[in-house]
C-alpha cells in the first residue's frame, strides 16, 4: 500500500514572464524582504554571532578572571585537556541518555495529548489545552526543585506513597546514585517539556487535510490505518521539527541537575561542565572552549536532523 | 548623602536591622542600604566575582566567607584597611577570626562574626549510652553509642562547600593540613593529603558514613538536613552551627516541635580524632570586605567599624545565632541568656582552624568534594586520587 499525501501543487508561471531576470516587482519584494528582515537579522548577529565568535576567541587563551595579567596565548590546547578528560565523555554520556530517554518518551506522550487536544469535545477543549500547557508555564527551576521536594527523604511523599514498588522504601534516597538521579531529572524534563512537543504535534494534525481522512474512510480503512498511512506521513515534517527543537533543548540540559544533584555521583551534563569550568573556576578559556564544544555537538545535531532526515524547515509552516 | 551598597549573605534579618542602626549612628553622613546575595556561599562568591571583575563602583561593602577572601585580596579587589583602622577592629578578636580575615600578612577585611560548629547531642542519648559530656569524645564513641541506640549521628555528607568543611576539620583534628605549603604559582602548591593525618581522617569520615548511625540519605546531607535529623525522633548527636538552637526554638514558637526537644539539646568541643589530641573545629563567619572600586572607601571602613562594635556583634548573635568575633560578646549576660552553649562556643573557636587560604580554593575544594564523595567510598586510596587531581587542575591538565 501507498501512503496517501496530496501531490505537491505545481507553481503557475506566466507563459509571457522573461525568464532569466528579475522582474520590477521582485526586485522590490526583495528589497522589502531585506527591510523587514534586516532589523532582526542584525539583532541576532549581536546577540548570537558577537558571543560565538567571542567564546571561539577566548577558548584559545589560558585566561583566568581574577588574573587578567596573566592571560596568555595556548592555541587548541584546551580542546586537549578537554577531550582527553574522562569527565567530559562521562558529562557527553549523560547528556546523550537524558536527550534520548526524554525526547524518546514526549515524543509518545506529546503525540497522546496532541490527539486528546484535536479531539477533546468543543465545550471542555480550551481547558483541555491549558491543563496540558501549564507545565510548560512553570519555569524550570521552580520544577526542579518541585520535583526534589517530592523526592526528598526528608520532605517527599514519592517514598511513602510508592513503598508497594518493590525496592522503594522510606530510606530510599533517590538523590544518592546516578541511576535514580537521572530518573527523577528525566521524570522532571519529561513533564515539563511534553507539552512544548504536543504543542508542536497538535499544529502538525491540523495539517492533515480533512479530505484524506475521509476518504480512507470511505475505503474501509481501520483508526489504526488512517494513523499510520495517513495521519502520520502528513505530518512528518511537524514530527521531525518538534523533534528536532526538543533534542536541541534537551542537550542543553542544566537547571533540573543544578538543584536536585549539583553535579554529583556522576550526573553532570555537558552545560554544567562549561558553568563549572566559567562561572565557578572563572577560567574563561577552558570554560569557553566546552561551551564551543557544546556549540559544536548541537550544529552537528541539528545537522544531523536536516540532512539525515530530509526535516525541511519551510514545510512545517505550510509552505511548499 | 552617599548611599553605602552592603552586599550580604541571607540571614534572618539582621545584617538589615544593623545597616539601619548604622545609617541612623552616621547623623547623615552616609547611609547603608542592605542587597542580599544568593543562599550559599559558593554562590554568594561568584556574584562578587563576576561584578568586582568588572569594576564594578556599586559595590561597597561586602559579607565575605573566609575561603574566598585570598582569592578576592589576591586578585586586587579589596581595599587596604589602614593601621589605626585595623588596629580598633581587630581588638579582643579571637584569634581564628584575624587569621581568616588576613592574607599575605596583611588584614584585608574587617572581622564581623566568627561561626564555629560544635558537638550538638541530646542529653538523654548521650546518658542512656553513658557518655560523659564534660570529657571530650571521639567519633568512634559517638558512632558507637548511637548505634546502640538506634540514632543518627549527623552530619554534612552532600557534596558542597559543608563536606570540605568537615574534611579539614577532621584532617586538622590529626594534627596535618590540606595545603602543607602554598605558593604564588599554582602547580607549585604542596597538599598534604597522603599524610598520615590525612590518611587517619580519611578512615573517620568512611567510617562514620558507612555506620549504620547515619541517614540513609547522608550523601546528600547537608547543615539543615543534620537540624531536621536531629530534632527526629531518630535525634542523638550531630555536628553543626549553633543556629541549630535558634532553629529549633522557632519551630517550638511555630508549634511544630514540642517544647522538650530543644531542653533536651547539649552542646560539646567537636569530636575528636584521635582521643589524647584536642580537636579542630571548623572555622566559618564572615568578615567585611571593602570593595577596591567603591567610590567612598573612607565612609565604607567607618561603616564597617559601626558595624562591628561589640554592641552589635553581641545583637547579631542573640537574635540571628551567630556567634560574635569580640571574645568580650561572650561573657554578655543578654548572650549567655539566649545562647547557654556560649562558653562552648567561645572555647571551640579558639581551637578552629580555617580551611586552606589560597586564591585557588574553589579549585582545591571543588577537587575534595569530587574525591571525597559520596563519603562511604572514602579509604586509603581517596587521598592520593585527590591530590593527583587537584594538581592536574591546578596546572591546567584536567577539568573540574
Amino acid at each position: 500500500m501507498t501512503q496517501t499525501t496530496l501531490p505537491p501543487v505545481e507553481k503557475t508561471q506566466p507563459v509571457s514572464a522573461p525568464h532569466g531576470t528579475i522582474s520590477d516587482r521582485s526586485r522590490s519584494e526583495r528589497k522589502l524582504g531585506w527591510l523587514l528582515a534586516g532589523p532582526a537579522f542584525l539583532v541576532m548577529l549581536g546577540v548570537t554571532a558577537y558571543p560565538i565568535i567571542q567564546a571561539v576567541y577566548e577558548s584559545l587563551f589560558a585566561y583566568r578572571l581574577t588574573d587578567p595579567t596573566n592571560r596568555e596565548f595556548v592555541g587548541l590546547s584546551n580542546y586537549g585537556v578537554i577531550l582527553t578528560d574522562q569527565l567530559w565523555w562521562t558529562a557527553l554520556g549523560v547528556t546523550l541518555l537524558i536527550t534520548v530517554i526524554t525526547v524518546a518518551v514526549e515524543l509518545v506522550l506529546g503525540f497522546a495529548l496532541a490527539l486528546v487536544m484535536a479531539k477533546a469535545l468543543k465545550s471542555i477543549r480550551p481547558v483541555v489545552r491549558a491543563a496540558i500547557l501549564i507545565p510548560y508555564a512553570v519555569i524550570t527551576v521552580v520544577s526542579a526543585f518541585a520535583w526534589q521536594f517530592a523526592f526528598d527523604i526528608n520532605t517527599g511523599f514519592v517514598n511513602s506513597w510508592f513503598a508497594w514498588i518493590p525496592g522503594v522504601s522510606a530510606d530510599t534516597d533517590w538523590f544518592g546514585d546516578t541511576g535514580t538521579s537521572l530518573l527523577v531529572v528525566c521524570l522532571a524534563e519529561i513533564w515539563k517539556t511534553t507539552p512544548f512537543i504536543s504543542l508542536l504535534l497538535l499544529a502538525g494534525l491540523a495539517q492533515v487535510p480533512e479530505v484524506l481522512q475521509e476518504a480512507a474512510k470511505v475505503d474501509g480503512a481501520t483508526w489504526w490505518q488512517r494513523m499510520v498511512k495517513v495521519t502520520l506521513p502528513n505530518m512528518k515534517a511537524a514530527i521531525m521539527v518538534a523533534l528536532l527543537f526538543r533534542t536541541l533543548d534537551a542537550f542543553r540540559v542544566f537547571d533540573s541537575i543544578f538543584v536536585m544533584t549539583g553535579g554529583a555521583n556522576n550526573t553532570e551534563s555537558v552545560s554544567f561542565l562549561a558553568y563549572r569550568q566559567t562561572i565557578s573556576r572563572l577560567e574563561i578559556g577552558l570554560g569557553s572552549a566546552v561551551s564551543v564544544l557544546l556549540f559544536l555537538s548541537v550544529v552537528l545535531i541539528a545537522a544531523l536532523f536536516i540532512k539525515g532526515f530530509k526535516v525541511d524547515l519551510a514545510s512545517a509552516r505550510g509552505e511548499r | 548623602m552617599p548611599t553605602l551598597t552592603w552586599y550580604t549573605n541571607p540571614d534572618s534579618g539582621g545584617q538589615a536591622e544593623l545597616a539601619a542602626r548604622c545609617t541612623e549612628a552616621a547623623e547623615g553622613r552616609y547611609r547603608i542600604s542592605a542587597a542580599v546575595l544568593p543562599r550559599d556561599a559558593a554562590g554568594q562568591r561568584e556574584q562578587l566575582v563576576r561584578r568586582l571583575a568588572a569594576n564594578d563602583a556599586s559595590i561597597d561593602i561586602m559579607s565575605l566567607d573566609p575561603p574566598f577572601i585570598p582569592e578576592f585580596a589576591a586578585a586586587g579587589f579589596l581595599a587596604d584597611i589602614p593601621d589605626d583602622v585595623e588596629e580598633r577592629v581587630t581588638e579582643g578578636v579571637v584569634q581564628g577570626a584575624i587569621e581568616g580575615a588576613t592574607w599575605d600578612d596583611e588584614l584585608v577585611a574587617v572581622p564581623f562574626w566568627a561561626n564555629t560548629q560544635v558537638l550538638w547531642y541530646r542529653k538523654s542519648v548521650a546518658e542512656a549510652a553513658g557518655l560523659d559530656m564534660d570529657e571530650p569524645v571521639t567519633w568512634e564513641q559517638i558512632v558507637q553509642a548511637a548505634e546502640d541506640q538506634g540514632k543518627l549521628v549527623g552530619a554534612q555528607g552532600a557534596r558542597a562547600e559543608s563536606l570540605t568543611v568537615w574534611l579539614n576539620a577532621l584532617i586538622e583534628s590529626a594534627g596535618g593540613s590540606i595545603i602543607e605549603e602554598n605558593a604564588e604559582d599554582p602547580a607549585d602548591i604542596q597538599l598534604g593529603l597522603t599524610t598520615e593525618a590525612a590518611q587517619r581522617a580519611a578512615e573517620v569520615m568512611g567510617m562514620v558514613a558507612s555506620s549504620d548511625a547515619v541517614s540513609p540519605a547522608f550523601s546528600t546531607e547537608n547543615e539543615d538536613a543534620s537540624a531536621t535529623g536531629f530534632e527526629g525522633e531518630r535525634g542523638g548527636f550531630q555536628v553543626n552551627y549553633p543556629f541549630v538552637y535558634p532553629r529549633a526554638l522557632g519551630a517550638v514558637d511555630a508549634g511544630s516541635l514540642d517544647p522538650s526537644v530543644p531542653e533536651d539539646y547539649g552542646a560539646a568541643v567537636y569530636p575528636r580524632v584521635d582521643p589524647d589530641q584536642p580537636a579542630a573545629p571548623p572555622l566559618g563567619g564572615i568578615s567585611l570586605g571593602i570593595s577596591a572600586f567603591s567610590q567612598n572607601v573612607d565612609l565604607a571602613l567607618e561603616a564597617a567599624e559601626c558595624i562591628t562594635t561589640a554592641e552589635n556583634q553581641a545583637y547579631y548573635f542573640v537574635t540571628n545565632g551567630n556567634p560574635a568575633a569580640k571574645a568580650e560578646v561572650f561573657d554578655d549576660p543578654e548572650v549567655l541568656e539566649a545562647f547557654p552553649q556560649a562558653p562552648v562556643i567561645r572555647e571551640s573557636l579558639e581551637l578552629a582552624k580555617p580551611r586552606p587560604q589560597t586564591p585557588y580554593y574553589s579549585e582545591v575544594s571543588g577537587g575534595l568534594q569530587r574525591e571525597y564523595h559520596p563519603p562511604s567510598s572514602v579509604g586509603e586510596g581517596t587521598g592520593k586520587a585527590a591530590a593527583e587531581l587537584i594538581s592536574a587542575v591546578l596546572r591546567g591538565d584536567q577539568l573540574l
